[in-house]
């Protein structure tokens, strides 16, 4: 660059010239020029350093021996051993059962069941029906997650409203949430019944969004309303589905341990205690916490690694992707 | 367009399909709502369907709204919606005016950002911090650590992207300061977005028990979602109970109680929240 600098104008030189002033020059002309834009990112800049980054920093003790007392700095350094501990843990396969099988069972029950709803949705002609079911399908999203708990605690209890139901079948009362055998399904279908509508919007906007003149060629050809949406309405909002898709895949390894903390007890640890939910006990209430970090670390590389693959193989199918 | 008979037959049979559904997500909260009126023990004999309350009485609710730590609960949950929200509001706006600003900072606080969506120290690390900043057992473990949410944070800065620069320019021009062309020129034009973003905060507060559960020791400070699960999943009710009234009366009282607001809210902000749905998660 430095050669070509003879060759241009007066002009072009004295509008080149600030960038060969160092960095730090130029930042503080811009912090002068800006200042109050940059007085009001200072809190902002400051809330991600104390309560973002700072935390990442803080994962350094999954390396090392905390003890509150010496801080983090003055522990001990433990190499790999906390990692080495929770992959020959008695639990972990335990762990990785159950964090899978919560995982897979909602990506094939939870996650297809907004997009059914939103295609049959999208066959409904009377607007104010259309209306009216979206508001109430709507409604559980906005209820807390313990009122939730709540009620699935009390309708599947042994004199719940599900239990009724089956004693008329002549099946013998039982508090679900005690039995390790019906902790997914409770788990699987409250989600779905509180997150079916809620779940419908996006694929609904996505909905929306198709051509409708892909439609008409698609009666022109003779197409009849379920060839419609197999070879118009599905393309149509495939981009969509795989972006959610592959969210759901990243988060494979990262179910939500509030409701899990809600609803399980000792009983139903066989099948209900995922990863998250054992960091929780094993960091907070037994308070191992460089132990429980390292578990927590591991679970979030494998996430990430997951999300990554996932995200590669949507870009070779040339299907879209998250980044 | 022909209507054959397939079609019509698949039209009655979604409109049935759909109309199940709708009683099937109603149907609890229904039962929930007569159940907190009826009768203790009436209820307590009754099986099925609830469709009407059994035996009227008002008990449970004189029980659930007499409960010093009920009414607790509601006042901090109030004073955590308005300063976390003011907070939040602030910040977030802040955040997202400066990243779409053109300022040499600029491209280093969105890469400082986005890596938070992704990487985070996770649940013990933060845990730990929140305790080294001296806020637990505070207000403060609830409104700070959690003030930005850089999903919002996006939401508004994409708001910001929409307004023309010249309006900030010619703003510029006529003297007025970073904060004046923010609140005067630029938060009139993104409100919608704003109350979007605002809902998400508010919602974000009414529901929140997890953090108040680990970090707040003291009871004066629980908020109202903590007296709830002490009482619906913990089954700890402190209430002078009478013998009149069970259990199981106290927990559909508190929940009729504690869903009330939202559902008179609900109508309103409902659009609000289908807009930021689709907003923060359509890609491109």
């Amino acid at each position: 660059m430095a050669t070509d600098v003879k060759n241009i104008t007066k002009r072009e030189k004295r509008k080149a010239s600030p960038d060969k002033k160092p960095w730090i020059v130029r930042f503080g002309r811009d912090i002068k020029m800006h200042k109050g834009a940059y007085m009001l990112a200072l809190p902002v800049i400051l809330f991600y350093i104390l309560f973002c980054y700072k935390p990442m920093g803080g994962l350094i003790i999954a390396f090392k021996n905390y003890a509150p007392i010496k801080g983090i700095w003055g522990s001990s350094w433990a190499g790999f051993s906390h990692f080495e501990d929770f992959l020959t843990n008695p639990y972990f396969w335990r762990l990785m059962k159950n964090t899978l099988t919560i995982s897979i069972s909602s990506l094939i029950f939870s996650f297809p069941a907004p997009i059914i709803l939103a295609l049959l949705l999208n066959e409904v002609r009377n607007k104010l029906f259309l209306r009216g079911s979206q508001m109430i399908m709507y409604l559980p999203h906005f209820i807390s997650l313990v009122v939730i708990c709540g009620m699935v605690i009390q309708f599947t209890g042994s004199d719940g409203i599900i239990n009724d139901f089956l004693a008329i079948f002549g099946v013998e009362r039982k508090s679900f949430l005690n039995y390790p055998e019906y902790f997914v399904p409770v788990y699987i279908i409250s989600d779905i019944w509180a997150g079916i509508g809620w779940g419908s919007i996006i694929y609904m906007a996505a909905l929306t969004g198709i051509d409708s003149s892909l439609y008409e060629a698609a009666v022109i050809d003779g197409a009849g309303r379920w060839k419609q949406t197999i070879y118009v309405t599905l393309p149509g909002i495939l981009p969509t589905i795989i972006v959610m898709f592959l969210m759901r895949v990243g988060q494979l390894l990262s179910v939500g341990y509030e409701k899990i903390i809600l609803l399980y007890n000792p009983l139903t640890y066989e099948t209900a205690d995922i990863i998250s939910t054992y960091v929780y006990r094993k960091g907070l209430l037994e308070q191992s916490y460089s132990f429980s970090s390292a578990v927590g670390l591991f679970n979030s590389i494998i996430s990430f690694i997951l999300l990554t693959f996932a995200n590669g193989m949507s870009k070779r199918l040339g299907e879209g992707s998250l980044w | 367009m022909k209507i054959t008979t397939g079609q019509r037959i698949f039209s009655v049979f979604n409109y049935i399909f759909i109309t199940f559904l709708v009683i099937v997500t109603l149907y609890p909260f229904w039962h929930i709502v007569m159940a907190s009126f009826s009768n203790s023990y009436e209820l307590m004999a009754h099986s099925g369907l609830l469709l009407k309350p059994v035996g009227f009485s008002l008990q449970s609710y004189k029980l659930v709204l007499s409960d010093n730590a009920v009414i607790r609960g509601f006042i901090n949950t109030v004073i955590l919606l308005i300063t976390k929200n003011t907070l939040s509001i602030l910040l977030t706006l802040f955040g997202a005016y400066v990243l779409s600003r053109k300022l040499m900072i600029t491209p280093v606080m969105s890469f400082m950002v986005v890596v938070t969506m992704f990487f985070s120290g996770g649940l013990i690390p933060t845990y730990l911090n929140v305790r080294s900043l001296g806020l637990d057992n505070s207000f403060g473990a609830l409104i700070f650590p959690t003030a930005i949410s850089t999903f919002n944070l996006i939401i508004l800065r994409t708001a910001f992207y929409g307004v023309p620069d010249s309006l900030e320019e010619a703003a510029h021009l006529d003297g007025a300061g970073d904060l004046r062309i923010l609140f005067e020129i630029l938060v009139p034009l993104i409100l919608p977005s704003i109350m979007v973003v605002a809902l998400y905060y508010i919602v974000g507060v009414w529901n929140s028990w997890f953090e108040a559960s680990i970090y707040l020791r003291d009871r004066k400070l629980f908020p109202l979602q903590l007296i709830l699960r002490e009482v619906l999943v913990e089954k700890q009710i402190n209430m002078d109970s009478d013998s009149e009234t069970t259990a199981e009366s106290i927990q559909y009282a508190i929940m009729t109680v504690s869903t009330v607001p939202v559902l008179i809210f609900y109508p309103f902000m409902q659009k609000y929240f289908v807009k930021g749905a689709t907003v923060g998660a359509v890609k491109g």
